[in-house]
């Protein structure tokens, strides 16, 4: 007979051991027979398109999940092949991605970093997603990488414009089509300066968070370069909807350029502001007074109204481009949903089509084949020109769009006209100016 | 000192705003003791009143212009209003362009029936519940309505601009002997401060010299004794709520070109116009409306660059900051009276 010794103390470590087991996320402790997590077994492949689907950028969300829906097309052999036609690449044959069929999941990511994180954790432990893609947020692109590169897929981010996310928040899972802060100044401030001279007083409102910071630090740094001298830098509150407050004070600063680091609503709602003061038709130092819009997005120049006509801004693509890419996307975009595409739009189609172009040449979904695939790629055809994935920090590198918001537009779409096309040189960095480490490949399993 | 002045000039339009919602709030709260979170979305419909109407005006049909081409490279379709075919191009497009004054007379039976289906259908049943029910339910009834808005309309601001006549501003400055281009302010703010006046005279006007207003105020310092009279009070209550309902529609309508309106501007009003209530006094029409322009013209100032060097982040909490010295000194707020919130 044998006696058994049950201790408080026993009984206590046993089950805290026990409970951190069942507690912790079984993606993230799981050890299997698979290679890498979620490995594809069957005949299909799932993809985690994580957008804004409520929340301040609803719209933007609703047309990447458009784009995300076409590229799932186009990849299983459906409609006209869109991109896949110009796609410099020729790996990918309609086929699905390594013979599988594509399928996908969808989560909100609310454009709340928790609730991005819940919905992407969910679509990887749950419905078993290889690759997580989408959103709309620098917030939550941040808070998303790496929570893949935890758990051991790859995230191609959507709709993210801070330095951070290729930056101090960079990560070896984590890729990023989209353009930054940095590239909207460099491309932005030779253009101000041509149109509106090296004499000038900016005064700058900035959105309290990470993307406003690096946007303001973007846009000055690049046009005290080119002689601007900056007479304030005001922080405004996320949440802030009436900008008149602060729109006020600028009258008295002796500032003739206003410069708007905001985006989204607070974009709509502080320009709309500003021109209700009448500072655009202000005469300060001599010199007519001029509003910019460092990053612009054709969703939201729509909410301004008239308010953008003439504004200086840059983008990362517009669906009036001419190269024989962005003619195919806007077609197969426009004739299947009724309406030309916007940037967040094609920056994902082209990200879901870059991973899947990535596997198959990669031969294999494993993020760490895939990341190398996409490490240094080039490629052309994608609608913004000859574009390299930097292997530094998984930004890419590619032609940026000075737009200017149109005086006389003949549809409700046709809002910008592109000003200049910078070169791909004049916005390149050297990584190692925004720090953070990459780190290495975190396969999961 | 032309900063001060401009800042004024700021939390007046600001203040209306907020004076006008908490006076619903305080209207509600008054005669059926009802506390309504659902107030916010009721100004957020009133916005959207005026989008629909503008729509509405704006409906067109499609002609086939061959001799330009859309993103597809198709024959361009150019959308023709229709009060442009019927009234003809410079009449249509005048009445396009006052879409927004016109949506008073569209929003106000829209807003009272609103109010009245809303007090009906579902306050009412809360009459007798606590007040953690009531903000429960009214709160829960704000999500419904802004995501209805949202799901017909859309999550990103839509543009609804004021007649072109009031576009531009009016330069204080030169007239008040400073420089010019100094002092300067939006016409349709200055509108929009006056509509505030005209409303805000209005509401305490027909509380003030009508048999309806004084039943209805009879009612609020007591119930029983008018019911006991043999008067229907609950009918006039949901009148009430009806009024109440369009008077922060109206305020919704007028905003649309100051801010273009989003699904969620309501939640953004909503906190803030309870504060205004409570610093004003529960259940006081005058406090509501003095507290309202009291608090804009504060946040107006603490939005100041000059206070925000020494104190960054004031203006996010001046209201609040503002609320609590008054309600420790004034427990009531600035017009309260006993009684009121106290059983």
């Amino acid at each position: 007979m044998s006696k058994m010794n049950l201790t408080r103390r026993g009984v206590l470590k046993t089950g805290a051991i026990a409970g951190a087991g069942v507690a912790a996320p079984t993606i993230f402790t799981a050890q299997s027979a698979a290679a890498f997590t979620n490995e594809p077994t069957g005949s299909s492949v799932t993809l985690g398109f994580n957008v804004p689907q409520t929340g301040p950028y609803a719209d933007e969300g609703a047309d990447e999940l458009r784009a995300y829906e076409l590229a799932v097309e186009h990849l299983n052999g459906g409609g006209d092949g869109g991109l896949m036609n110009t796609f410099s690449s020729k790996a990918l044959q309609g086929n699905g991605i390594l013979g599988k069929k594509v399928e996908y999941v969808t989560g909100d990511t609310q454009t709340k970093s928790d609730a991005a994180r819940a919905s992407a954790r969910s679509m990887i432990e749950k419905d078993g997603a290889v690759m997580i893609t989408g959103g709309s947020s620098s917030g939550v692109a941040v808070a998303v990488q790496a929570l893949c590169q935890e758990a051991g897929v790859i995230f191609m981010a959507g709709l993210t414009h801070s330095n951070d996310t290729t930056g101090k928040d960079k990560k070896a899972n984590g890729f990023r089509h989209f353009f930054n802060s940095y590239m909207s100044g460099a491309a932005l401030a030779p253009i101000l300066a041509n149109n509106y001279g090296t004499d000038r007083k900016a005064y700058h409102l900035t959105a309290d968070y990470n993307w406003g910071y690096t946007t303001e630090e973007a846009v000055r740094t690049s046009t005290e370069a080119m002689g601007w001298e900056t007479v304030a830098a005001v922080k405004t509150p996320l949440t802030q909807t009436d900008f008149s407050s602060y729109i006020a004070p600028v009258l008295q600063s002796g500032a003739d350029v206003l410069v708007l680091n905001h985006y989204g609503g607070n974009m709509v709602n502080s320009l709309t502001n500003a021109v209700q003061f009448g500072l655009r038709d202000k005469l300060v130092n001599d010199k007519n007074f001029e509003i910019v819009v460092p990053l612009y997005s054709r969703l939201m120049a729509k909410g301004a109204g008239a308010n953008v006509k003439g504004i200086f801004g840059s983008t990362n693509w517009h669906w009036s481009l001419q190269d024989e890419g962005s003619k195919a996307f806007v077609k197969s975009f426009g004739t299947k949903y009724g309406f030309p595409p916007s940037q967040a739009a094609h920056t994902c189609y082209v990200q879901a089509l870059l991973y899947a172009d990535a596997v198959e040449r990669a031969g294999s979904f494993n993020p760490c084949a895939v990341g190398e695939a996409l490490k240094d790629f080039e490629f052309d055809g994608m609608g913004n020109g000859p574009t390299l994935y930097r292997g530094e920090d998984h930004q890419c590198f590619k032609d940026v769009l000075v737009v200017k918001g149109k005086e006389n537009p003949t549809s409700e779409f046709d809002l910008l006209e592109i000003v200049e096309v910078t070169p791909v040189s004049q916005v390149t960095y050297d990584a190692s100016i925004f720090g953070g480490e990459l780190g290495s490949c975190n396969p999961g399993a | 000192m032309e900063a001060i002045i401009l800042q004024i000039l700021n939390g007046l339009d600001k203040g209306s705003a907020y004076a006008l919602i908490a006076l619903g709030l305080t209207l509600i709260f008054g005669t059926l003791g009802v506390v309504n979170f659902a107030h916010g979305a009721l100004f957020m419909i009133g916005a959207f009143c005026a989008v629909t109407l503008s729509r509405i005006i704006s409906t067109s049909h499609t002609i086939i212009d061959e001799t330009q081409t859309d993103f597809l490279g198709n024959p361009l379709k150019v959308e023709v209003p229709y009060v442009m075919d019927w009234f003809g191009e410079a009449t249509g497009a005048a009445i396009i362009d006052w879409a927004v004054p016109l949506s008073i007379l569209f929003a106000i039976p829209v807003m009272i029936a609103i109010g009245v289906i809303m007090e009906r259908g579902l306050i009412k049943h809360f009459y007798k519940r606590p007040h953690a029910d009531q903000i429960l339910v009214t709160f829960g009834l704000a999500i419904v309505l802004q995501e209805i808005i949202k799901y017909y309309y859309g999550a990103n601001p839509i543009p609804t601009p004021a007649p072109s006549a009031f576009v531009g501003s009016f330069d204080f400055g030169t007239m008040l002997g400073f420089e010019a281009n100094q002092i300067i302010y939006p016409y349709w703010r200055i509108i929009y401060f006056a509509f505030a006046a005209i409303i805000i005279g209005a509401v305490f006007a027909f509380l003030q010299f009508t048999t309806f207003g004084m039943v209805v105020r009879a009612g609020m310092a007591d119930r029983e004794t008018v019911q006991l009279l043999g008067i229907n009070i609950d009918r006039r209550f949901t009148l009430m709520f009806g009024i109440a309902a369009a008077v922060a529609g109206l305020a919704g309508v007028m905003y649309t070109p100051i801010n273009s309106p989003n699904y969620h501007m309501g939640m953004d009003f909503l906190v803030l116009s309870f504060v205004v209530v409570v610093v004003g006094g529960m259940g006081s029409l005058p406090g509501a409306v003095a507290a309202g322009f009291l608090l804009g013209i504060l946040e107006s100032f603490a939005s100041m660059r000059e206070v925000l060097n020494v104190l960054p982040g004031l203006n996010q909490i001046i209201i609040y900051l503002v609320a609590i010295i008054i309600l420790l000194t004034r427990p009531r707020g600035l017009m309260g009276r006993k009684g009121v919130m106290e059983e």
